[in-house]
């Protein structure tokens, strides 16, 4: 997974130092314009926040950097060369892009265990799969991650009975297990306590020191607690760009966020 | 290596069913062939073909039950593979016929002579070898599997589309091996078996080694799939199951795991078919229809799906009760009795018998057990 990344790039050109690169990318479904002329750059070991109204093209813009949605025109490069619009989920997945549902998804019928070792890190051909044994280092890994996101103690119990802030954390660990060099998080504090929700913002900023991390989120408060740069996206294209404060006291935004 | 993924994590569940067949392997042949037939403990050849041919079901079902209960590919069409499987054999015990048919042609069976055809057809060669007629057995339902799952897989067909497309698959079958001009019998199909391996097929020794082989091939096709069902990727078949762009987006290739079981599940069938077709004397094109493979749905959703045990459970149970009730005054209720057995069993225990008697025995203050399709986590 990591060699794919170490024999792609001396094969072409880096053209970009940036982690994520998208530049003019413009989608439509049925004549909508969901994300028109967007353009993004994500640097290595950066933590960006993403924020807009409904509609804005937050989750379309995810669903083209995961392979999920194709763009109509435009540049989605990853690691400077990689260009991500050829590539479908499981690839992109396994350069190391991982990523995490606005609706929190995790395997019901497998125990929380179980979830954090199919994410685990490791070849996911069919036959390495099929004869997969843990080994000591792998266990070793589940146990601090199930430790990093407090259900070391539910490890048995299926993730279907979790709760709704659990599940999001499991998820978390999920990510964390996969160890991509990206993150997306898509609302990581929907539907969380402010406890939880705070918690979460710690566990983000942990993450964050040796992971690039996209956040989209509605929380005001919980980007500010983050503290990053802040990108505002409407009708599927930059509105403005910079620090939370800076950005909140744009005219278009507070526009666009309360209405004329 | 091949013993400890086939063992690995047995439940008591599987040992259970592992101790049964062997037991059953073991003590109805030699019931059969030792005991006189005054004895009480005596099992007639008759029933023992009968059961043997349940046992076949019963691995046909397992077959099933690997895509459906574990995947969540609801494949309407395993009759196929297990058809193909059964003219695969079917090929081989024809050209053990020889010169013993009606027409006495050496090499070509009955029904050619009688189309007036001058020689055999290229793709009978090489059936007059039981080792390549067993390699077809597996081989011919696990490349069409290979080739329709490549597609549909690939294609992203899934849910009552996959179905209907399976569906569409047995019945072009059907029509298919109906026609005369296609080489495998037409209408009557492939019959009148004479040999296998030099043995009687009517020999009452022959009808027992071939009830313990299906035995044998009953716990090695459960081995398997339970291997298979446990190991790591069978955790990631059923996450498939449960949510498969998320496991996409964790990096697994959904098409080839996908691909991987359903392979192994039309092998399977296609040997369960191979079994059948000695036991029961025929294979006819019949064994394509729509209906026989929404039955084999039907025996592991009653049984209970998900759970491998379950599927063959059912399968026994419904082929028995079929017979009791397609004998006798019953004999036009079949259907509704098999009708209501599934609304029955859909309604009341929507885990199958097998979910119901978990659950009624964890319910006598017994420590639940974990529900069906749950593989207890590695403990290494």
């Amino acid at each position: 997974m990591n060699t794919a990344i170490s024999t792609a790039a001396p094969a072409s050109q880096q053209l970009t130092s940036a982690l994520l690169y998208l530049d003019g990318v413009s989608v439509s479904f049925d004549g909508f314009k969901a994300i028109r002329g967007l353009s993004l750059t994500i640097e290595p070991g950066e933590m960006r926040a993403i924020i807009g109204p409904n509609g804005a093209g937050k989750t379309t813009m995810m669903d083209i950097i995961t392979g999920k949605t194709r763009p109509d025109t435009g540049t989605v490069l990853f690691a400077g060369s990689i260009d991500l619009t050829k590539l479908d989920e499981a690839a992109i997945a396994n350069l190391g892009i991982g990523r995490k549902f606005q609706k929190p998804t995790v395997f019901d019928f497998h125990s929380i265990e179980d979830n954090i070792l199919l994410a685990l890190k490791a070849n996911r051909s069919v036959g390495r799969t099929l004869f997969w044994k843990t080994a000591n280092a792998d266990a070793r890994r589940i146990d601090e991650i199930l430790g990093i996101i407090k259900l070391g103690d539910a490890r048995e119990r299926l993730a279907g009975s979790l709760s709704h802030g659990q599940k999001q954390w499991l998820e978390i660990g999920m990510l964390l297990a996969q160890d991509p060099k990206l993150l997306l998080v898509d609302e990581p504090a929907a539907g969380m306590t402010d406890g939880e929700t705070a918690e979460t913002a710690v566990l983000l900023k942990e993450i964050a020191r040796d992971h690039s991390v996209i956040v989209v989120e509605h929380d005001m408060g919980f980007i500010r607690e983050l503290g990053v740069k802040v990108t505002v996206l409407h009708e599927g294209s930059v509105l403005a760009e910079g620090p939370l404060d800076l950005v909140s006291a744009n005219e278009r935004v507070v526009e666009v966020y309360l209405g004329r | 290596m091949i013993a400890r993924f086939l063992l690995q994590n047995m439940d008591r569940r599987g040992a259970v069913f592992l101790a049964l067949v062997a037991a059953i392997m073991l003590l109805v042949p030699l019931s059969n062939l030792l005991l006189p037939p005054s004895s009480v403990f005596h099992v007639p050849t008759s029933a023992m073909s009968l059961w043997g041919k349940y046992l076949c079901f019963a691995l046909l079902a397992i077959s099933l039950d690997l895509v459906w209960g574990y995947c969540g590919i609801l494949s309407l069409g395993h009759g196929a593979f297990f058809a193909l499987g059964g003219y695969a054999m079917g090929m081989y015990l024809m050209r053990q016929i020889g010169s013993r048919g009606v027409y006495g042609n050496p090499i070509l069976p009955d029904f050619m002579v009688f189309l007036n055809w001058k020689e055999l057809p290229w793709y009978w060669y090489g059936f007059d070898s039981f080792l390549f007629a067993m390699l077809m057995v597996l081989l011919v339902p696990g490349l069409l599997a290979f080739v329709f799952g490549w597609f549909a897989f690939r294609s992203r067909v899934t849910g009552v589309y996959l179905s209907i497309i399976t569906q569409a698959l047995t019945y072009a079958l059907l029509l298919a091996f109906f026609r005369n001009d296609m080489g495998f019998g037409g209408n009557n199909g492939l019959t009148d078996f004479k040999d296998i391996l030099g043995f009687s097929v009517q020999a009452q020794t022959t009808r027992a080694a071939l009830f313990a082989i299906t035995c044998l091939m009953l716990m090695a096709g459960f081995l398997i799939a339970r291997g298979i069902v446990v190991s790591k990727l069978g955790k990631v078949v059923i996450a498939i199951r449960d949510a498969e762009s998320r496991t996409r987006f964790l990096g697994y290739r959904v098409d080839r795991f996908k691909l991987f079981v359903f392979t192994v599940s039309a092998c399977m069938a296609g040997v369960a078919g191979a079994l059948y077709v000695p036991q029961v004397g025929i294979i006819n094109p019949s064994e394509f229809a729509p209906a026989n493979s929404i039955e084999t749905v039907i025996w592991v959703a009653i049984g209970g799906r998900g759970t491998l045990v379950g599927a063959a459970l059912g399968a026994v149970v419904v082929n028995y009760a079929k017979t009791i009730f397609t004998s006798g005054f019953m004999a036009p209720y079949w259907l509704f009795a098999l009708g209501g057995l599934f609304v029955f069993v859909t309604l009341f225990m929507p885990k199958g018998i097998l979910g119901a008697v978990q659950g009624w025995s964890a319910g006598r203050g017994r420590r639940g057990r974990e529900p069906a399709a749950t593989a207890p986590a590695a403990a290494e």
